[in-house]
Parts: structure tokens; sequence; C-alpha cells
């Protein structure tokens, strides 16, 4: 059994394998497949400061090899969640990591401050760059300013580990990369969906109700895995990679290009034990490339 | 409810008309089917077809105990579709059952199950339970043509028939009606306590219109629809599959894919 424990800004993850936000629901949803104490840590539904009901439907496209989602982070609101889905997730023996999004600088830091209080939450990840909603999501992540903004400003009453999702929808994804680095995050996590459209050509309509919505699943993968690559040779802080991971290989590889942490998302829709196999993947390959921890592949790509 | 991911095996493929087949379905490692309710539904994979990305949602047709066997009853409509089939006995499907809250069935009195197209498939697990509970159930059962009316003879066993064709072909020994299944006299009011639906938004909403213009005291206790908006997870974590409802968006997977139709916008 190889060392899987990684560990991003002083938070001990006991393997490398997470779950996308938007993806996992609370966790307990999956508690029927999978023994959530098993998994590195677990990232909730994207939350906002006040509850929104997400775009109409249709929301959903299926794709070549992915799928377009057009949720508009659908949640019930900070509050709810720590009166309602804290006390659930509490006591179980794994980080789970609240995602929080805003619509302008002051909710996230108001939510941020709220959720700085929950001794079981030990890490959030702040969500700039979802492309479904109008205001803020990736409005703060396409712009440096903007992004170094909201991160300094949540960092100075964040006082836990602060990673920060960022969006391929940008012309240099490094160059965001450092303004949040500057900004003072600990991590970042990428990518978040690509910018995506679907056509009816039929009904001569857009499929989504949103006409466009965040491409995800095993067609990302190519771009995030570049993404993490160009990210990797650009900031110090730990990244977390995901985009595309269905198995266990995937998440290899996304570790070779510079992750120290993946997230699996899409994948969880299509097989709810994915990432219990991941974990096991994960091992497998250590054990079959003579490694004994698995921070010795973390950038290890041979260029 | 415990949810399951399983293997099971296909025992037959059996085409019922050119845009309907029904699969019968076995746990492949012969363990007992877990347990289910009338109106729950499976996420099915679809391996093979690259065009395929996400499970496909399939309501329970039935569920033979006595054989272990799960029956879906499938119309061709996508690549999904299109490509299970193909699916051969013995072949190997992956499925993750039971997934959402089914139709409700502690009510007593009579029943009007009314069904359009495929959407017929959950009512025959349905109208068995109810039958078995000692229910009186009718079924109110709608196509395109008689030919789209399939398993008719497992109809029969459950309870008394009322059909519709579009185009006027009848079945023998079925009170066989031109027109929609609003259009059937049988679809009276105060004729019935309790009414469930599956089909065809249009449909169900004509059948929930109807119902909601009969007088109060001629109201049937309880008018349920099964709805089959499109969905990725069946788990209520995607939240692709949102009915805009009385209370705000409402996860069809997870909430539903049961409502009453008062807590419907319609």
């Amino acid at each position: 059994m190889a060392n899987l424990t990684t560990n991003i800004a002083g938070l001990e993850f006991k393997n490398p394998v997470l779950t996308a936000s938007g993806t996992f629901g609370y966790g307990i949803e999956f508690c029927d497949f999978i023994d959530l104490n098993r998994l590195g840590g677990f990232i909730v539904k994207g939350t906002t400061l006040h509850p929104r009901q997400g775009n109409a439907y249709p929301r959903l496209a299926e794709t070549p090899s992915g799928m377009i989602n057009a949720v508009g982070l659908q949640n019930k609101g900070v509050d709810y969640f720590i009166s309602h889905i804290y006390p659930q997730l509490k006591d179980f023996d794994t980080n789970v990591i609240v995602n929080l999004s805003g619509s302008c600088v002051e909710d996230y830091v108001e939510g941020a401050e709220k959720l700085n209080e929950l001794d079981s939450i030990p890490c959030i990840e702040l969500n700039i760059s979802c492309p479904n909603v109008k205001a803020g999501g990736m409005g703060f992540g396409t712009k440096c300013d903007l992004a170094e903004g909201v991160v300094s400003e949540v960092r100075r009453v964040y006082n836990k580990p602060l990673i920060v999702k960022l969006t391929p929808n940008v012309t240099s994804i490094t160059e965001i990369a450092m303004a949040v680095e500057a900004a003072g995050a600990d991590a970042v996590s990428l990518i978040n969906t690509v910018l995506a459209m679907a056509v009816d050509a039929e009904r001569q309509r857009p499929v989504l109700s949103t006409v466009t919505g965040g491409l995800s699943g095993a067609a990302v993968k190519p771009i995030a895995l570049r993404c993490v690559w160009q990210t990797y040779n650009a900031v110090k802080i730990p990244i977390v990679g995901l985009g595309g991971i269905m198995n266990a290989t995937d998440a290899i590889e996304f570790m070779l290009c510079g992750a120290r942490a993946i997230e699996v998302g899409t994948a969880n829709f299509i097989d709810p034990t994915i990432t219990v196999q991941i974990i096991d993947g994960i091992n497998d390959y250590l054990e079959r490339h003579g490694c004994q921890n698995v921070s010795e592949i973390v950038g290890a790509l041979k260029i | 409810m415990k949810k399951n991911m399983t293997d099971f095996k296909v025992v037959a493929n059996i085409d019922l008309s050119p845009r309907i087949f029904l699969l019968k379905l076995t746990p492949a490692d012969g363990s007992p089917m877990g347990e289910s309710k009338p109106g729950q539904f499976v996420e099915v994979k679809v391996d093979g077809e690259p065009k395929v990305f996400l499970r496909r949602p399939i309501s329970i047709n039935y569920v033979d105990r006595d054989a272990n066997q799960l029956w879906l009853l499938i119309q061709r409509a996508g690549n999904g579709t299109n490509h299970l089939v193909l699916a051969k006995e013995g072949d190997i499907i992956n499925i993750i059952y039971p997934l959402g809250n089914g139709f409700t069935i502690d009510h007593q009195g009579k029943y009007l199950l009314i069904g359009g197209g495929v959407g017929i498939a959950p009512l025959l697990e349905l109208g068995k339970v109810l039958k078995a509970k000692g229910s009186d159930v009718t079924f109110l059962l709608g196509g395109r043509t008689a030919g789209d009316l399939v398993l008719m003879d497992e109809f029969l066993k459950v309870g008394k028939m009322l059909v519709t064709t579009e185009d006027g072909s009848t079945i023998e020994g079925i009170d066989c009606q031109k027109g929609f299944v609003t259009m059937h006299s049988g679809l009276k009011s105060g004729e019935y306590d309790n009414i469930r639906v599956c089909g065809p938004g249009p449909m169900m909403k004509s059948v929930a219109k109807t119902v909601s213009s009969w007088t109060e005291n001629a109201k049937p206790h309880f008018c349920e629809v099964s709805l089959e908006n499109k969905m990725a997870c069946g788990l209520g974590v995607c939240l692709c599959c949102v009915e805009n409802t009385k209370d705000g968006h409402k996860c069809v997977c997870s909430e539903g894919p049961v409502f009453d139709i008062k807590d419907l916008n319609w």
C-alpha cells in the first residue's frame, strides 16, 4: 500500500481524490454506494450567500463524450447549509469543503465569514468561474484585477485554507492563477466547465434555456490537462486538477501535470462508486511504478 | 429505500412494435433483486456506443419477484435506446435502482391509471401492486395506433381496460375509442377516487386540466402524474431535471418523478 496522503496549505488529505462541486450534492446522496470516509475530501454543491432558484429548464445537453449544463448555481443559501446540511456532514472523517460563489464581492465576503465559523469545514473553494450565472461568477475569474480583488477581500476574513477555482474561458489561465496567488489563495483548482453550446437542428433552437452552458466530462480533459500543466509552471501554490476525470489513469495524468489533488466530477453521474475505484487505481499505479508516496508523481511529467 | 448499482443479465429482448421493445433482466450474480416501488425508475448504463455518455432513465415496467426479473419497456427514441435495442440474451447491463419516489399507493378506493404511448410502462407494476392491495384498478391507455399499445395481455390480468387510438384502430376484446385519452367516455367525474397518469407532457397536462375542471366533490382524492424531464445523474445532485413547481424548482429524479398535479404550475 503506497502512501496516498497529500497536503494542501497545511491541510492533510488521506488521499488526493476529492469530488467536484455540483456533481456530488452534499455527499450524503452517495452513501448507498460508497463510504464517504474513504475520500480525501468532498466539495459540496456551489453555495451562495442568498438562495438561488437557478436557470429555467432545460438545463442539460448530452454531447460527444460530455454534457453541457446550465444549472445556474441553484442552492438554498449559506444559512440553510449551516442549519440543515452542516449537522449531517460534520462528523464524517474526511475533509468536507464548501464551494462558495457570489455575484458581488460583499456576498463572497459575508459567505466566507459565516463558513469560517464552522469547525468541521476546514477549507473553502472559492468559485470565481461559474459560466452559468449572469452577474458575477465567471466574471470574477476572467479579469486579473477582479479575481485579485475578490480573493484578497475573502482572504481578510477567511483564515483557513482557501482554494480558488478557475475558469478555462480566458486567454491566459496562468495570469489569473498568478493574480489569485498574489492575492493570498492557498491553492487553485482548475478547470471549471468550458463555455459551450448545443443546437437542436430540427427545432432550430438552442438545447439549453440559457443558450450557452458549461461543458464537462471526458471531452474537456485535454483542455484541463493543458491548463493544469501551464499553471503548474507558473505558480508556486498547489494545484487541484479537474476536468473530465473518468478513471484512475485520467487522475494520474493530472498529477503528472502537476496536480497535487484531483476532483472527480461528471463521472459521478455515470458511476457513483468511481471515486473509490480511482483511489484504489492510484494506489495500484504507484505500486506498479515502485513509488512509495503519491507526491512522487506530482509534476513528474518527463518533457 | 436503499439504492443499488447492479449488473443485470439480459434474459430476453422482445420487439413488441416497430418502436417499442421489452428487456427482461435478472441480477447477473443470481442475487434477489432489491426492493422498489411502482413509479420508481432505473438509470441504465449504455456500453459500447460512443455517442452515448450519460445513463438513460427508464421507468420500472414490472418486477417479477418469482422469476427475479426486472422488466423495462423502452421506446426507441435516440442514440441510447437505439443501442439498447441491440441487447442480446446473456448481455450484461449495469443498472442503478430504484430511483425517485414512485406513486402514492396507500389510498383506498377505485383507481384509474391513465397512460399514453410508452408512458403506459410504469402503470403495469402500479396496477399489479394496487390489485394485490385489494384496490379496484381500471386502465385508460392511449396510443397513436393499436400497435403502440403493447403488453395488453399483461394489463388485462390486472384490471379493466379502456383504450383510445388516434387512428381509430382497435384491439379485439377491449373497449377502444377513437381519439385521445381525455376524449374517452370512461374518463368521468365522480367515478374514480384516485388517478395516476404517465405519458407525453401534453397528454398529462390535458388530463390534469380535465380533472381540475371537475366539481369539488367529484374530484379524485389525488391525481398524480409522472414526469420525465431530461436528467443526468438520477440521484438529485446534478440539478438538471428540475420542474418549476409551486414550491420552486424540484428535481424530477429525486423529488419526483411523480407529482401531485396541485403542486405543478400547469
